[in-house]
């Protein structure tokens, strides 16, 4: 199991490219997600939300 | 139903409050859908080994770039002829997202590039307008924040958009016009593509993804530009803090 895990990381030798291009793709999108609720936030759209918790 | 209802943020703002959550649980499931594709399903290729498997992400966010802009042109245009608030609102909201893509589709190109081309970047067309695309969007984002006034705002950064949406066609043809490193189109409008279906199917559930990803975003955005822009309007002050969500 692990060895196959470790096999498709390795991407047949690409593993370094194709998780920097997956990995930062998934990282600038969740950076995103993150400020669009702050601003949410700022804007005052998750008052009774915040106030639940 | 009469839809012009909706060119009013008024009315608009309940009803991208009700649609969002659907596109971006779509827009979910399809990535989900398209990464088991993407990297359960489609083959090693070989030519280029695993290293392809970056096509699933590239191709997807570069079609949404340039298809954004033009989006956000088309609401720009809108804006400037009808004077609607609604619509530059709707720009302004497209603008992040689509400079997020270009990014994505730079950023995927580079990694890809290296181990098929031998480089990360080279001043190749179809490389080069897609950098100028990406300091358009930040070019209309900045602009943006430059004027403090809204309305003013607005018509500014309708005109930016509308001048820039000409690069956009240079980006398409690009590849056909110069001869540079790029390639030229896998999948085409008038042609069969060149590869196989099943990497096919999962580059189209990704684009399918990021356009329902694209809408998801770009919804949740408009509202909170209508919040902070309609402030001080009377029906934005009736507005219940439980009905906000």
């Amino acid at each position: 199991m692990s060895e196959s895990l470790a096999e498709f990381l390795a991407m047949g030798g690409y593993g370094f490219y194709v998780w920097m291009a997956y990995g930062v793709t998934a990282l600038v999108i969740v950076a995103e997600l993150l400020m669009l609720r702050a601003r949410r936030r700022a804007a005052g759209m998750t008052h009774d939300e915040a106030r639940a918790r | 139903m009469n839809l012009y209802r909706y060119s009013s943020p008024a009315a608009f703002y309940p009803l991208a409050g009700k649609i969002a959550p659907w596109f971006g649980w779509s827009a979910s499931l399809l990535a989900v859908l398209g990464l088991w594709i993407s990297f359960g399903m489609a083959p090693t290729d070989f030519q280029q080994g695993d290293a392809y498997r970056i096509i699933f992400i590239h191709v997807p966010a570069a079609w949404m770039s340039m298809f954004t802009y033009l989006v956000m042109a088309f609401w720009s245009a809108l804006a400037l002829g009808f004077n609607t608030r609604l619509s530059a609102m709707m720009a302004q909201a497209l603008a992040p997202t689509g400079a997020l893509m270009t990014f994505i589709a730079l950023w995927t190109g580079a990694f890809w590039g290296r181990p098929t081309w031998g480089t990360y970047w080279a001043w190749d067309a179809r490389m080069t307008s897609e950098l100028i695309l990406l300091f358009l969007y930040f070019g209309v984002i900045a602009l943006r924040n430059a004027i403090d006034d809204d309305r003013r705002a607005d018509r500014a950064c309708a005109v930016l958009a509308l001048v820039g949406a000409v690069n956009v066609p240079i980006i398409y043809f690009s590849v056909q016009w110069w001869n540079t490193l790029h390639q030229g189109s896998t999948v085409s409008m008038v042609a069969a593509p060149k590869m196989a279906s099943i990497m096919l199917s999962g580059m189209l559930v990704m684009a399918l993804a990021a356009w329902f990803y694209t809408i998801a975003v770009a919804l949740v955005r408009v509202r909170c530009i209508i919040r902070e822009r309609e402030r001080g309007t009377a029906w934005a002050g009736q507005l219940p803090a439980s009905a906000i969500r």
